[in-house]
């Protein structure tokens, strides 16, 4: 499931008259500032190496100067390789020749900027098809697909604007268009929200995660604001002073920052809007009752000699079906004439919470419910809960850090 | 008596240019014939079109590009300015300054425009260019009048080389401004999406830099314009030779009335560029 389609091994950049030489002193040990002092030169990328899996969204982070913008255009060779390798779909970007290159940049690589790059002298739409117009395709599928594009980011109204006429969320939809128009495997984007208002940038970033939703592309995401890398990012790459330092999903690096300089970009951050209902919920200390057991008797002796007050009841195949106390069980065998049937002895308004619900969302239901919260994965089948110990527990984890 | 107290010439480079001149001549006659020819028939194909064409339909074409390119009131201007002309008996002069005039801007364009786009997209080619141009744009016509005369021989011809020599400059320089204008990230979001660099000239660079080019293009006739007087002192005709003729002969009237029509030919032809540019 997990394929993966780049591949970036032990990649450099040297900017300088003399890269070989800067990279010898690499191998000799010396670090970037010892080796700018004695030639001048600047190393923007050192010894970078992941992988980006298909159809993820994949977050390079870092502070500005880091070396991410330099990393992003050496993948589709923007900026020249100095050494070390970029495998796209298995083939070796660093080495293509021109022909191969242009291959790669029209038809399976697009790339969105901070600053837009719209043709200010084409229209929206003729924008749009930029890609299309670059590759030669047909002029009438040229006007359909850009059309199409322009639909997917809801400015079909605009086609025949120009790009000075729309505001700047409205402009990054046209390049966001303009990338998707060619109908690329992977797209880049490079701070591309970065110079939009919190406001737009957040409905952006919305609109991309609907289009993933869609269309499963492959997307490399510069940014440098944490916020949008954990919102947006299945995995994130930190990058300081063109190495990477850390690369994991948000919740592996929020839990296990690799330095402190990671750990200085999480200082702020609320753990409750990046953590998830399935990062904390716990299946131990709870009682699950399988239904059917023994009935309702065997169960509520089970909850006793266990000491508990609650139990969660599931079918055969997990799937949850409610939560039982000690009291309502107790009442239902006094009172009931079919006590077979747990139905009755469910605890009213407990709704369980879904693994991928961010603790924000989960955290009223957690404090106004008696027992602990029952989670549950998008096939309805029982996880573990979360308990209101839990969650503060959690909480009081991460501050403290 | 030594070098260094410069009673005397050390260096006879006079000498060495008019050796070079003549040898020139001599040896690279049929070369010289060669450059000259485009030049002379674009200069008779177009002196012919505009003495066969009726006045009042060079008036309507002009009236017509000038209402496309400069709007209403200028039109008007241009139409007055064409029957006043006329009125003036400057009609024929006119006509021999426009084709002179378009056939060198043609060519400077045609030279200009590529030397320009080469300079804007590599610094050396630049720096040796410059050079260059300061000198075509800074020697005084005089001086390149006479080897201009050696090589071409006098008439019309001769003055629309000169002309070229001296109004070249100013587009290869806005042409080159205008690539080096051109915002970074645009010519990388071309080559982002697989653009060749002859695609990212033609439809990145140039598409920018347009009304610099266009600039370049306004600057460039009115530089042709101002050659007009300097031509007609090598036989080339037009508005010039009332202006000569008038100050060869202390006739005032005259020479105004030549000066007038460069002025305003100068002015109608300024509005049109002006607004093919924007």
């Amino acid at each position: 499931m997990t394929e993966e389609i780049i591949r970036v091994e032990n990649l450099y950049k040297v900017f300088g008259h003399s890269p070989k030489e800067a990279l010898k002193l690499v191998d000799q040990g010396l670090d970037k500032d010892a080796i700018f002092k004695k030639t001048g030169m600047t190393i923007g990328v050192q010894d970078a190496s992941f992988s980006v899996n298909t159809g993820e969204i994949f977050v390079v982070m870092g502070l500005s100067g880091s070396g991410k913008s330099t990393l992003v255009r050496m993948l589709n060779r923007l900026i020249e390789i100095t050494s070390g390798s970029v495998f796209v779909n298995g083939q070796n970007v660093a080495k293509m020749d021109q022909k191969e290159l242009t291959d790669l940049r029209r038809n399976k690589m697009s790339m969105v900027f901070q600053s837009f790059a719209l043709m200010p002298h084409l229209s929206v739409i003729d924008n749009a098809a930029f890609g299309l117009a670059l590759a030669k395709v047909d002029k009438d599928k040229q006007v359909e697909r850009a059309m199409e594009a322009l639909e997917q980011v809801g400015l079909e109204a605009w086609a025949n604007s120009f790009p000075h006429e729309l505001s700047g969320g409205m402009q990054q939809r046209v390049g966001l268009a303009r990338a998707l128009a060619v109908d690329p495997e992977i797209m880049l984007m490079d701070e591309a929200f970065s110079a939009l208002d919190p406001l737009i940038r957040t409905e952006m970033q919305d609109q991309l995660l609907s289009l993933q939703e869609k269309h499963q592309r492959t997307i490399v995401f510069i940014s440098h604001d944490l916020d949008e890398a954990m919102r947006i990012g299945d995995r994130i790459a930190i990058m300081e002073g063109g190495r990477i330092i850390q690369v994991g999903t948000p919740d592996e690096i929020l839990q296990n920052p690799a330095n402190d300089y990671v750990q200085a970009f999480f200082r702020g951050v609320d753990p409750t809007s990046i953590l998830v209902a399935g990062d904390i919920a716990r299946e131990t200390q709870t009682t699950v009752i399988n239904f059917p057991g023994k009935g309702p008797r065997a169960a509520l002796q089970r909850l006793i000699s266990h000491d508990r007050e609650f139990g969660y009841v599931l079918d055969k195949s997990r799937r949850f079906l409610g939560v039982v106390s000690t009291d309502t069980l107790k009442e239902m065998i006094n009172t009931d004439s079919n006590p077979d049937n747990f139905t009755n002895a469910f605890l009213e308004n407990v709704e369980p919470v879904n693994i991928e619900d961010s603790m924000q969302d989960i955290l009223d239901e957690v404090v106004s419910r008696p027992c602990p919260i029952p989670v549950l994965d998008n096939d309805q089948k029982y996880v573990g809960v979360i308990s209101k110990n839990i969650f503060l527990r959690t909480l009081q984890q991460n501050t403290t850090n | 008596m030594s070098w260094y107290t410069f009673e005397e010439k050390i260096i006879p480079m006079d000498d060495w240019i008019t050796f070079g001149v003549d040898w020139l001549v001599e040896n690279y006659r049929e070369f010289f014939q060669f450059i000259k020819f485009p030049v002379e028939q674009s200069v008779d194909g177009i002196t012919w079109l505009l003495l066969a064409l009726n006045p009042w339909v060079i008036i309507l074409i002009f009236a017509l590009l000038t209402w496309k390119f400069a709007g209403k009131m200028t039109t008007f201007f241009t139409v007055g300015t064409f029957i006043l002309i006329g009125l003036l008996g400057l009609w024929g002069d006119t006509m021999t300054t426009l084709t002179m005039v378009l056939v060198s801007v043609l060519f400077c364009a045609l030279v200009g425009i590529p030397l320009g786009i080469a300079s804007g997209r590599r610094d050396r080619f630049d720096t040796l260019l410059r050079p260059i141009l300061d000198t075509m744009q800074t020697t005084p016509a005089f001086v390149y009048l006479i080897p201009v005369v050696m090589l071409f021989s006098i008439g019309t011809v001769s003055g629309v080389i000169a002309t070229i020599i001296f109004a070249m400059p100013p587009i290869v320089r806005l042409t080159n401004l205008g690539i080096r204008q051109v915002h970074p990230e645009l010519v990388e979001a071309g080559e982002a999406f697989g653009a060749t660099p002859t695609q990212v000239l033609i439809k990145v660079q140039i598409p920018q830099a347009w009304p610099s080019i266009m600039a370049g293009l306004n600057q460039t006739i009115m530089m042709a314009l101002s050659m007009v007087v300097i031509a007609a002192l090598i036989g080339a005709g037009g508005l010039g030779t009332p202006v000569f003729q008038g100050l060869n002969n202390l006739d005032i009237g005259l020479a105004t009335i030549g000066g007038l029509g460069i002025v305003l030919l100068a002015m109608v032809l300024d509005r049109i560029t002006q607004g093919m540019g924007q």
